[in-house]
């Protein structure tokens, strides 16, 4: 009796072996080092390994490795973070035309783990250090501004059809259009839901007019929202790649939220102006025509819009944009060959080529000006609250005169200062946001904190599992040896799980890791005591073991459940920090759960099963 | 075998006593977070937090000195953890959303000190977000009480889910009420602590019931106290030991795990500590006062085959 059948013995120590290999990778310490990526047009070779480690040379940086990797990257270790970071500064120097730098932790796998997929814990921004930064979206401004393109678009449709029309305004969340007669209305509802089926309609009269008011279906919001939300976040991470950040996440949080995680990286102004930045440029053609000194003195042209020039002098421009930030497919910055002045490169995709063709073609000799649009967002108190407002600037940064019909690629000057071109190079690049964002949350750990907390949080561990070893192997003898294998177990599968889960391990992950160690030493207690009571009740030491398992099964199931209750309650509402303490405690429950039961189970079978006792010595 | 012979106690003879001892502390608890109110940290109030190192020990004076030439009048410093640590906080306002505000900090700092301040953090959480915070972890703590409610309703029987829950609420109130009465930064570790003493308490709790169910099922003799109190001194070795570990682990954590651990470790020694009593006192004497009686538990269930087995 109390013998495991072979088959489970072996699953149980494949189980423990799978563990063990998974876990593996954590015991190599991880190193500061650099990655590194080339820009544009350069590839990575094994030239690059020569001439980088030249350049730490000439600073005399000692380098631990310098090795070549899948994807075009060098990574560099270094020995500490002084010399990754003096290491970084010295690459930067020299070589930072042709590569991207960016610091990061690697550890010094053996080439069989890489192979294998292997890889050790992440380790949270709290241990690593970092910017970790909790982004909301101004979703109502995403519909604000589809309702704006809708009127737009229902502007042109009008006129092409020539439905006349008195006014077309968005008034807060709906469209009003106001007719002259119900055969124009009808005639307009005709041809704008033939056109989407994204509005709601709704008619009604005031005295002799005729309106028709134009609501988004839900449907139609939800979407335009996710949409909003979706396109930030792939803008978002574009910017953050084009800083040169290694393993970044972006990831969306609830309804309108974005997280934002940059390991390693410590300055968080240079990171917000980036994210933050909602620059874009807008190609509209002057107008000639209308009389600038009447429109500054209120009277502008429907047809047109009054801008103001970086100088301050007034131009008006048609309101009909012929190409906006989004066509654009990609930007680099540069000095205008003839001039000097810092420009952007600007190339269109298919249909932004196609409208500027065809607008240029139409307007060779006249002027076309690049407007340079940007959220400012300013923060005042009012009533003693903060109050943020986002003010649009919309500035003229150039006019020239169409010479020629171009197409794809142009190039836009009028920039202030290479600088600028070189920002918005970037951010044209990488696409605009199509909601405006506020940084509702931001934290900076400096690295030397996240060493400290690795150090202090290993240490009380440690030390709190040690002192639990101690006295089990001390009170229960054997059996408090096999509890005390269970536990190593037990922490190397959390390990092992939160690896293969690629899950974070945070501070309060630590925690929760101590107190499911926590669980598992009471499951063996349970057990233990109840073999206890068994002998003392008179039954045979066999008899014993098996009755202190089954009848510990259920009170140590009621336990872990009740726990895992408060634990999945916890990862759903919590965030961060919470979440992070929730995950390990789940998996910490489970895997408690079978190595306290299971896994001494077995080693007490192998070592006391079949055999005849006397007496048990628990 | 060596186990400790324990002297048998009556426990639930006291339990008048002990609920007029948990009365007080229940009705401190609650009185304190009335009227003082929690020290809400951050996370929940929004602001901004920076922590920097010096080289040596500062005067807490001094660092208010240099803040206020600069012009920040409203920045609250404490020691961290060593003399050589201090935490600023800054209450949020419109400018501390500014995005040099910590620059700035830093700057005054450094004219005061130069060369001897490292920024360790900066932490900034929006007013909006410390309060939806706030919100969530209501809703989670009465989330997770309704879950362990049904069941330990499903596993047990309703008064016992009562007892439990009672228990439970008990028990983080008073931690709560702890960090209220000291006025101890109550912050979003402290939650996690808070929540976790929940698991903790009940997990204690469903013990000795489990142990309850199994007497009232195999014991033909005694009173619904003498049971329970036999169940209680049955699984009187397994407390000790198991709240003696959780406790030993705890402490190490308050003493070894760094000042960003102090709260929640805090939080967790309180807990372990009234999560041990009320599984007697007030669990099982709610169960008590509830009037269970043994034919409560006496319907055939899953759990007797488990229990059937020699």
């Amino acid at each position: 009796m109390n013998r495991y059948p072979l088959w489970k013995n072996l699953l149980i120590l494949s189980v423990i072996l799978i563990s063990l290999l998974l876990a593996w990778p954590n015991l190599y310490s991880q190193d500061p080092s650099i990655e590194m990526t080339a820009t544009r047009g350069v590839t990575i070779t094994a030239a690059s390994v020569t001439e980088v480690r030249a350049a730490l040379d000439n600073a005399s940086i000692p380098v631990k490795d310098i090795k070549l990797r899948d994807g075009g990257k060098l990574l560099i270790r270094f020995a500490s973070a002084s010399d990754q970071l003096r290491g970084q500064e010295a690459i930067e120097q020299t070589l930072s035309t042709r590569y991207h730098t960016a610091l990061t932790l690697s550890a010094d796998l053996p080439r069989w783990m890489t192979a294998l997929g292997l890889k050790p814990m992440n380790l949270g921004l709290d241990l690593r250090g970092g910017i970790h930064v909790v982004i909301d979206v101004d979703l109502d401004a995403a519909l604000e501004q589809a309702l704006e393109r809708n009127l737009g678009d229902m502007r042109t449709q009008l006129r092409d059809k020539k439905i006349r029309y008195l006014t077309l305004t968005r008034d807060g969340n709906h469209l009003v259009a106001k007719f002259n007669d119900a055969e124009s209305r009808a005639a307009a509802v005709k041809a704008l839901q033939r056109e989407t089926q994204d509005m709601q309609v709704e008619t009604s009269e005031d005295g002799d007019r005729f309106i028709a008011q134009l609501n988004l279906t839900p449907a139609a919001q939800r979407q335009i929202k996710d949409f909003a939300l979706e396109q930030n976040i792939t803008t978002l991470r574009n910017r953050v790649n084009a800083l040169g950040i290694a393993e970044p996440s972006i990831a969306r949080q609830g309804e309108r939220r974005i997280v934002v995680q940059l390991p390693g990286a410590q300055d968080p102004g240079r990171l917000k102006e980036i994210l933050g930045a909602t620059a874009t440029l807008e190609y509209r053609l002057v107008d000639t025509e209308g009389s600038v000194a009447d429109a500054v003195a209120g009277k502008v042209p429907v047809a047109s819009k009054l801008y103001y020039e970086r100088d301050g002098k007034p131009i008006l421009l048609k309101r009909r944009v012929i190409v906006t930030g989004d066509q654009i497919t990609d930007a680099s910055s540069g000095f205008d060959n003839q001039s000097g002045t810092p420009t952007v490169f600007v190339n269109l995709d298919g249909q932004g080529a196609r409208r500027m063709r065809d607008m240029t073609t139409e307007n060779v000799g006249k002027p076309m000006a690049v407007v340079f649009i940007e959220n400012r967002t300013t923060t005042a108190m009012v009533d003693g609250k903060p109050v943020k407002t986002t003010r649009k600037v919309e500035e003229v940064i150039s006019v020239a005169t169409i010479r020629e019909p171009f197409g794809s690629r142009f190039q836009t000057t009028g920039l202030e200062s290479s600088a600028e071109a070189h920002d918005t190079a970037l951010l044209l690049r990488s696409g605009a946001l199509a909601a405006p964002i506020q940084i509702v949350e931001e934290r900076t750990i400096g690295p030397s904190l996240g060493q400290d907390n690795i150090d202090q949080g290993l240490h009380s561990v440690i030390i709190g599992m040690g002192a639990v070893v101690l006295f089990m192997g001390f009170y229960y003898r054997v059996f408090g040896l096999i509890a005390n294998v269970a536990l190593v177990v037990n922490l190397v599968m959390i390990a092992a799980v939160l690896g293969l889960l690629g899950a974070t391990l945070t501070m309060p992950g630590i925690a929760g890791m101590v107190l499911t160690l926590g669980m598992s030493v009471d499951a063996n207690v349970l057990i233990f005591e109840r073999m206890r009571e068994e002998i003392k009740n008179g039954s045979s030491p066999q008899a014993s073991i098996a009755a202190g398992f089954d009848k510990a099964f259920s009170t140590i199931v009621d336990g872990h459940v009740t726990t895992l209750i408060a634990a999945i309650v916890l990862f759903s509402f919590g965030t961060g920090p919470v979440k992070g303490f929730a995950v390990t405690l789940i998996i910490g429950l489970a895997s408690s759960m079978f190595t306290a039961i299971n896994c001494s189970r077995a080693l007490i079978n192998l070592a006391y099963g079949g055999k005849r006792l006397k007496t048990l010595p628990v | 075998m060596r186990a400790i012979k324990l002297p048998q106690f009556n426990f639930l003879s006291q339990r008048r006593k002990a609920m007029a001892f948990s009365a007080v502390l229940i009705v401190t608890s609650l009185l304190s977070i009335l009227i003082q109110g929690l020290n809400l940290g951050l996370d929940f109030t929004g602001g901004t937090v920076i922590e920097v190192n010096y080289k040596t020990a500062v005067d807490l004076a001094e660092v208010r000195k240099a803040l206020s030439i600069a012009g920040f009048e409203n920045v609250m410093a404490q020691q961290f953890g060593t003399p050589r640590d201090v935490l600023l906080r800054i209450p949020p306002n419109g400018e501390a959303n500014d995005r040099e505000l910590s620059k700035q900090v830093m700057n005054a700092l450094n004219t005061a000190a130069p060369n001897q301040v490292e920024l360790r953090r900066v932490e900034f959480v929006g007013p909006q977000v410390g309060k939806e915070l706030a919100d969530q972890s209501g809703l989670s703590v009465l989330f997770s009480l309704i879950g362990i409610l049904i069941y330990v309703a499903l596993r047990f029987e309703w008064r016992f889910s009562v007892g439990a829950v009672i228990a439970t609420m008990h028990d983080a109130t008073i931690v709560v009420g702890a960090f209220s009465l000291f006025q101890i930064d109550f912050d979003l570790t402290v939650l996690a602590a808070v929540l976790t003493v929940i698991g903790y308490s009940l997990n204690d709790t469903v013990v000795v019931f489990d142990r309850i169910r199994e007497n009232f099922r195999k014991v033909r003799r005694g009173t619904v106290i003498e049971i329970m109190d036999q169940s209680v001194n049955e699984t009187m070795t397994r407390t000790i030991i198991t709240a003696g570990t959780v406790f030993l682990v705890v402490v190490t954590l308050y003493f070894f795990g760094g000042p960003t651990l102090h709260g929640f470790s805090l939080a967790l020694i309180i807990g372990v500590v009234f999560g041990t009593y009320s599984t007697i006192y007030v669990a099982s004497a709610s169960v008590v006062a509830l009037g269970v009686s043994r034919a409560d538990l006496l319907r055939p269930s899953k759990e007797t085959v488990t229990d059937g087995r020699p």
